[in-house]
């Protein structure tokens, strides 16, 4: 059994790293930072690297490979690795797996390190100092920055890293990597030769980690060998921080805890529309002046068309939701760095307990709500493969920012931007149920899996509930900077091109002369659009949606820019731009927004994401399954919303 | 006495891991997080509803187990060590 599983482990870690191939990476000295989760790992390879990071497309926090580089004193880079956080050298997850395995010199792709750099809490010296002597036994050079200090300090538990240096005979250098304190020292011992030599001292077990399975034995001679440094350091007690142990009696309180939870979920809901109104007015009117003025400078004629009616009308009817999505991470991304996370996980776990997942899942699912893509890879800290592939499965129910552009539009053209209860807006609470709904599918769709495939196994939790801190300004900074020009290039990119595409199909053939109607009826597009809503129409979808659907499984957010190119094209060629809201609460019907918003819930969805489940799941299998049982889902929910309404409406509801 | 039996609020020191009846892996991966002999513990919450999972202080850290996980462990009170 044990074998099996760490044979499934193993594999599962290939897996992942064949995809380190797709880099090609510089020669050159390579130093990877190691260290127990949530011990500043991720802040020190910030301030260290700072904008010459390399991050692949989708970074969740240290879940993606993050390179970084520092030049050495003849100006020759030194790559830097920032490594998943991990508590040993065997293994839990996937995650881990990729730590492990380049440690080993066994990931794909990636040489072995020349030199690791311990990040060890020096708050939580006992734990941090395991992974040292596992590092140590694998004969990579090594140093230790010795990270929060300043707390440690504080603590009236200061750590002598003289003492520690001598101890261990590699260099120690005491940091603060949320301030940047001791990172000049830091650097210049990266500079030097002799720091990329420094062993340690010999011990007579050095050959103990040949083997790739725990040891009980070295585990406990380990515990021995700190007990002893921790002796000469004078810190034998383990210190508690007294704060953290106050909040938690509150937030992980049965009651208020979970009162605490759901209030902070619905004030980020009810943020993401009231803060993000004046930035969207804003580029709403920019749109609008630009299209307006390029109207009027540029001939008419299909390069005009081309520029107003396309791109500025498609890219801008997308861009106009930055500030949605920049809210929206903002929260995600500070609750991430204080350590909230991992107590809404605690909270959630008999929850998701219900429905056979564990509270770990929460973490992946949540930041599926940024993108499903990060959520999916971030499904790798999950250890249990059964657990974790049922987290990608319903990962993409969990609305997305892409959705949101599409949520936004049909709230704000459909329902009334009014207050309910004393303050409560309405739009939000509709994108509050709409989010909601997503969740309820997504347990249900786990709760069915439940009946089908666990045989009564117990699942594992084990989880770290990391101190509380402020989250870092700077830390939130790069996140969103990240997320930013993920977004920004998607837009000019993906969205780019299939907005021109979509602009073609719907401007040729040119209507006959003296044709009845728009342009955009004799086109391509609007054949194919005709064809397809003769097939979406039980589920109330025009001609117009059914053109825009397609694109927008590229991308779904591109479903509004496609909406937009649509419209400024039907509307001819001598009205002002205008912005899309107004045009379709003119020329859809209530059901028909409603539907596609049923749609939108459990909408198959785009590529990237199905791609990304195929990388992480290693086959076609999870990706065909996932997208046919959302795409069922989509036209159920759609059908049912659509006849429903019809029915009601009629009656004043 | 193992660890999902310990009350609330009361001090205890690790006496050893052993999870025979549960995943074999399950013991490395409590000694990895620190569930070794001697480290003192304490229970600072316990979920509801059903008393499952609990958080565990051990050492300067804080982690959530489920009570079959807390069962692997075994622990004595401080006071009878004393």
């Amino acid at each position: 059994m044990r074998e099996r599983n760490t044979a499934k482990r193993r594999s599962l870690g290939r897996v992942q790293l064949k995809e380190s191939r797709v880099h090609l990476y510089p020669t050159g000295r390579l130093a990877a930072l190691v260290g127990n989760p949530n011990c500043g790992k991720t802040a020190l390879f910030n301030r260290l690297t700072g904008s010459s990071q390399k991050v692949a497309n989708y970074a969740g926090v240290t879940v993606e490979r993050k390179e970084g580089r520092v030049l050495d004193s003849s100006r020759a880079p030194i790559r830097v690795l920032d490594l998943p956080g991990t508590y040993s050298l065997y293994p839990r997850s996937p995650d881990e797996s990729v730590t492990v395995n380049v440690l080993r010199g066994m990931a794909v792709g990636e040489k072995k390190p020349d030199l690791v750099i311990c990040v060890v809490d020096a708050t939580n010296l006992r734990r941090s100092l395991r992974l040292v002597l596992s590092v140590k036994r694998l004969g990579i050079p090594y140093l230790i920055a010795l990270n929060m200090t300043d707390l440690a300090n504080k603590r009236g538990a200061s750590v002598n890293a003289e003492l520690l240096s001598q101890a261990l005979g590699v260099p120690v250098v005491n940091i603060v990597a949320t301030s940047g304190q001791g990172l000049a020292e830091l650097q210049t011992l990266l500079r030097s030769q002799e720091t990329w030599q420094s062993r340690g001292w010999a011990e007579p077990d050095a050959m103990q980690m040949e083997h790739n399975q725990p040891d009980t034995r070295t585990a406990i001679s380990d515990n021995e060998a700190i007990r002893k440094i921790l002796q000469t350091l004078g810190l034998e007690k383990a210190t508690v921080n007294a704060a953290t142990e106050k909040i938690d009696r509150v937030l992980l309180h049965p009651f208020f805890g979970s009162v605490v939870l759901v209030a902070l979920l619905f004030i980020i809901f009810q943020a993401v529309f009231t803060l993000a109104e004046v930035p969207m007015s804003w580029i709403e009117a920019a749109t609008a002046t630009i299209g307006n003025q390029a109207k009027e400078r540029l001939p008419d004629g299909w390069p005009r068309s081309l520029l107003v009616d396309g791109i500025i009308a498609g890219l801008g009817g997308v861009i106009v939701f930055l500030p949605q999505i920049v809210i929206l991470f903002f929260f995600i991304l500070a609750l991430e760095d204080s350590g909230y996370l991992p107590r809404a996980a605690f909270l959630l776990d008999r929850l998701m307990g219900s429905v056979g997942l564990s509270g770990r899942s929460f973490i992946p699912l949540l930041s599926s709500f940024a993108c499903a893509i990060p959520g999916i890879m971030a499904a790798r800290t999950i250890a249990d493969n059964r657990d974790r592939l049922v987290t990608i499965a319903i990962a993409p129910l969990m609305t997305c920012s892409a959705r949101l552009p599409i949520y936004a539009l049909l709230i704000g053209a459909f329902i009334p931007a009014k207050n309910i209860l004393g303050g409560i807006q309405v739009q939000g609470l509709v994108l509050f149920t709409l989010y909601l709904l997503g969740i309820a599918g997504a347990f249900a769709v786990a709760w069915i899996l439940k009946k089908f495939n666990l045989k009564g196994q117990t699942r594992s939790l084990m989880m770290e509930l990391p101190e509380y801190r402020w989250p870092s300004a700077r830390n939130i900074a790069i996140g969103l900077w990240q997320r930013i020009t993920i977004f920004l290039r998607r837009v000019g990119g993906i969205i780019l091109i299939l907005t021109v595409l979509l602009w073609f199909l719907a401007s040729f053939p040119a209507a006959p002369l003296g044709a009845a109607g728009t342009a955009i009826e004799y086109s391509l597009a609007g054949t194919l659009g005709r064809m397809l809503a003769v097939v979406f129409e039980p589920i109330g979808f025009n001609w117009q949606i059914s053109i825009a659907l397609v694109p927008g499984l590229a991308a779904r957010e591109v479903a509004v820019s496609s909406l937009a190119t649509v419209y400024a094209l039907s509307a001819g060629a001598e009205s002002n731009v205008q912005a899309l809201a107004p045009i379709i609460a003119k020329s859809w019907s209530f059901a028909t927004a409603l539907s596609l918003l049923a749609w939108y819930v459990f909408a198959p969805q785009c590529l990237s994401t199905l791609a990304v489940i195929k990388r992480e799941t290693g086959g076609w299998k999870m990706p065909i399954i996932t997208a046919a049982y959302l795409f069922m889902l989509a036209c159920g929910a759609a059908f049912v919303t659509y006849r429903l309404a019809l029915w009601l409406l009629p009656y004043g509801l | 006495m193992t660890l999902d039996q310990l009350p609330l609020a009361t001090r205890a020191i690790v006496v050893s891991v052993n999870s025979a009846n549960h995943p074999a892996i399950w013991a490395a991966w409590l000694t990895d997080i620190g569930f070794l002999p001697d480290e003192p513990l304490e229970v600072t919450v316990v979920g509801r509803p059903g008393g499952d999972p609990i958080v565990v202080r051990i050492g300067s850290s804080t982690f959530a187990l489920r009570l079959c996980e807390a069962s692997c462990v075994n622990v004595i009170l401080q006071n009878d060590e004393a």
